[in-house]
């Protein structure tokens, strides 16, 4: 059994007015990946971006209850959310290289975190988060062409070469694949597979096939309330609530 | 019949032909207008627009064609000997046009009758002081073949504008009771409307570019007329700029180019940190209050004249600069210089880069500042890294728009940094001091060209090579400007 990376007790988000997460609490384990599955705007993404303190660059945004990661309240005080971000990174929705080259994008995560001492270290980061993020053999001879010239598909492997360049323990990865074509979805999944060995992956997902493909665990969201968290066999083949199960049939959606 | 009221005529016969237009529609589909192919109203503006249109279109042509045309015929007319020694065909022909322009007066006011105008001879009436008596003064008395000249003119515009004005309402009413007889039910105005309307836009846009092209067919011919009197080579690669009306003067562009450039330079120094500091502050930190304000409060440099800066440097700039830098550095006692009106130029200039990298710095995705919101970067980390890498491109097409202006600056250079021309036989020292008084290309145009000028004269000529260049160069400026900010712009297309 392994242990909770991440502990979450009775947080609610607020955006202005709206009560966008209400009283969600969820232990999220190392060396895991966990689904978050639901409706569009049920709140994943919000829920998402509190384990990094993204919504902290939303002015509207306010968030309230206990995250810890190992133990360690992020949102106190004494916690920098520049040097957490380095440890819990993320990956977006649509693939964002940087305007740089392909090693510059890689690079530019630990030079800001001064990983490196010299420049074959960071040579060394760079091949090794490139190789992790199995796209090393694809552009090991044009590191210094421009990430944007890349295809959709391995943009995206390059952003999540990118964040697990500063040495992260946690990688949040919010529909990594909704814009990418099946074969490179296949690509990013089997990734996923390979990355759960060393972090702990919390993906979200529009796909009920790809949460059930990589992740042991699921977390299903409905209007800002975590209605069901479990197993992934469990809640796609037994679900508990009745709004999980129509879900999943497609009732709700 | 005066131009106005033929112009008048012609939009009466519109308007009535917009109501009878759609009159005459309605009536042939029983009142009834769903069963028409197009609105009513379209009917009524399908014949307005063929009695505007072709009426109209017919009159600005008749108007530019007709004076050319009788100057041409009035001109053959004149004998050698009418022409003297010392003048030309051209002079002759303005005072032709003069003392047709001065009988036409004296008609019109009275003094003397159509026939008189038409008969007088130089034998028996002394022109020149019959015309003085309504106030038009001629410079010599008038000899015989002129005023006969004349008066074929007044007759041939006056026969020229009846004809006009006849052709012009016949064009009309024909558009007229054409566009009436083809309404009906199923006439398809609103294609044809439609068609009308694309016609006026292509109009509108030819006269711009042919505006432009006027310009510059004008300036090239000017210019070419200089190159005939003065060689291009002391033009381009001289180093003395030394007018002088009496002849022999030095005529070269490059210590004025080198005024233009320094004092942009220096403009440029001032405005492009400002500007772009301004623009990132506004784009990246700035609440949507302080953006609502501070935004147009930056603009509203944008609105003030240039005189109005040129004042400032005058006044206030060039004292400061003299006083607290020049003096104590030993660096020169004039208000005016390179740094006076480079510093306000600047100042202008600061809203051009500040408002343009503004929506360029905008246009940057949110994505890309995420992802490295993501990686623990922080905001300034986020904006050198990341924003303005990306928005680079944009960036500098929006300097050299910035620089395009500055060249082309006159007001604030004449009273920041004065009228008197690099000296390149004083040595390096004096041409880089900025404390030095210096001028530009735009204020020797406007010196070379005012005041008591022969427009024959290389001195007076090469105001025309001198606007060509900065003209070349301004729009090589924006070409490149333009093309760096477009394909900036399909890239996050
Ligand atoms: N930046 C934002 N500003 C205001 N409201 C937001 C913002 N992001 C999300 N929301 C609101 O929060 C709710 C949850 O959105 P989100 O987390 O994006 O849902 P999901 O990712 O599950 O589709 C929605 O009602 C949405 O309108
Ligand atoms: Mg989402």
């Amino acid at each position: 059994m392994t242990d909770v990376k991440i502990a979450a007790r009775d947080v609610q988000v607020y955006y202005g007015d709206n009560h966008a997460i209400r009283d969600v609490s969820v232990d999220i384990k190392d060396k895991t990946v966990t689904a978050f599955i639901g409706p569009s705007g049920c709140g994943k993404s919000t829920f998402l971006r509190c384990l990094n303190r993204m919504n902290d660059t939303i002015d509207i945004c306010r968030v309230e209850g206990d995250i810890a990661i190992d133990g360690e309240d992020i949102y106190d005080k004494r916690v920098d959310p520049v040097q957490l971000r380095a440890k819990v990174g993320m990956v977006f929705q649509k693939p964002n290289p940087f305007p740089k080259s392909i090693y510059d994008n890689v690079a530019y995560g630990p030079k800001i975190h001064g990983l490196a001492r010299n420049k074959a270290e960071l040579d060394e980061i760079v091949e090794r988060a490139l190789r992790r993020g199995a796209i090393w053999d694809e552009v090991k001879d044009r590191l210094t062409e421009p990430g944007t010239g890349l295809s959709g598909g391995q943009q995206q492997r390059l952003c999540i070469a990118r964040a697990v360049a500063t040495e992260p323990e946690v990688l949040l990865m919010d529909e990594p694949c909704s814009a990418l074509d099946p074969i490179a979805t296949a690509q990013i999944e089997e990734l996923i597979d390979e990355l759960k060995q060393n972090y702990s992956v919390v993906i979200v997902t529009h796909s009920m096939q790809q949460a059930a493909r990589v992740s042991q665990k699921t977390a299903f969201f409905h209007l800002g309330y975590l209605v069901e968290y479990g197993e992934t066999g469990h809640i796609f083949t037994n679900p508990e609530d009745p709004r999980t199960e129509s879900y999943i049939t497609g009732r709700i959606g | 019949m005066p131009l106005l009221w033929l112009v008048l005529t012609v939009l009466v016969l519109a308007a009535a032909g917009f109501a009878m237009g759609r009159g005459r529609a309605m009536a042939s589909a029983g009142g009834d207008a769903r069963r028409m192919h197009s609105l009513p109203v379209y009917y009524g503006t399908n014949v307005a627009l063929f009695v505007i249109t072709p009426a109209l279109g017919l009159l600005l042509l008749w108007l530019l064609v007709q004076p050319a045309w009788i100057e041409n015929r009035v001109s053959s007319d004149i004998p050698e000997s009418a022409i003297g020694e010392s003048s030309t065909l051209g002079l002759v022909m303005s005072d032709v046009r003069r003392i047709a322009d001065g009988l036409d007066r004296a008609v019109a006011e009275g003094v003397i009758g159509e026939d008189e105008a038409r008969e007088m001879r130089t034998e028996f009436t002394n022109v020149r002081d019959r015309l003085g008596e309504v106030g038009v003064a001629l410079g010599s008395n008038v000899e015989a073949p002129i005023l006969f000249a004349a008066q074929q003119y007044r007759q041939m515009s006056a026969t020229g504008n009846l004809w006009m004005t006849v052709a012009v309402l016949a064009v009309a009413m024909v558009g007229f009771a054409g566009a009436l007889v083809l309404t009906n039910k199923d006439y398809r105005a609103r294609n044809v409307v439609e068609r009308g309307v694309l016609v006026i836009l292509i109009a509108a846009a030819s006269i711009a570019i042919l505006t432009t092209l006027g310009i510059v067919l004008s300036m090239l011919f000017e210019t070419r007329n200089f190159f005939s009197q003065y060689p291009w080579t002391s033009f381009f690669f001289g180093f003395e700029w030394a007018p002088d009306f009496r002849g022999n003067s030095s005529l070269s562009i490059i210590p004025l180019l080198w005024g233009t450039l320094y004092i942009s330079f220096i403009a440029l120094l001032v405005a492009v940190p400002i500007g772009l500091f301004a623009a990132i502050y506004m784009s990246e930190y700035a609440g949507p209050k302080m953006r609502s304000v501070a935004k147009p409060l930056i603009e509203i440099l944008a609105g003030i004249p240039t005189i109005v800066y040129g004042l400032f440097a005058l006044i206030t700039v060039g004292p400061l600069l003299r006083d607290y830098f020049a003096m104590p550095m030993g660096l020169g006692e004039s208000a005016s210089s390179v740094a006076t009106a480079g510093v306000v130029m600047g100042v202008m200039l600061i809203p051009f880069v500040s408002s343009l990298s503004d929506d360029i710095i905008n246009a940057v995705p949110q994505a890309m500042r995420d992802g490295s919101f993501a990686i623990g970067a922080t905001h300034s980390e986020t904006i050198r890294q990341v924003v303005i890498p990306a928005a680079l491109p944009g960036i500098v097409g929006a300097i050299l728009l910035a620089a395009s202006r500055a060249i082309g600056e006159t007001m604030i250079v004449v009273l920041g940094a004065g009228a008197a021309a690099a000296q390149f036989n004083r040595g390096l020292g004096e041409l880089v001091n900025p404390f030095e008084a210096m001028t530009t290309v735009t204020v020797k145009i406007v010196s070379q060209l005012t005041g008591d000028t022969d427009f024959a004269a290389p001195e007076t000529l090469v105001a025309f090579a001198l606007g060509l260049t900065l003209f070349v160069i301004t729009l090589g400026l924006n070409v490149l400007a333009l093309w760096i900010v477009r394909r900036y712009r399909e890239q996050y297309e």
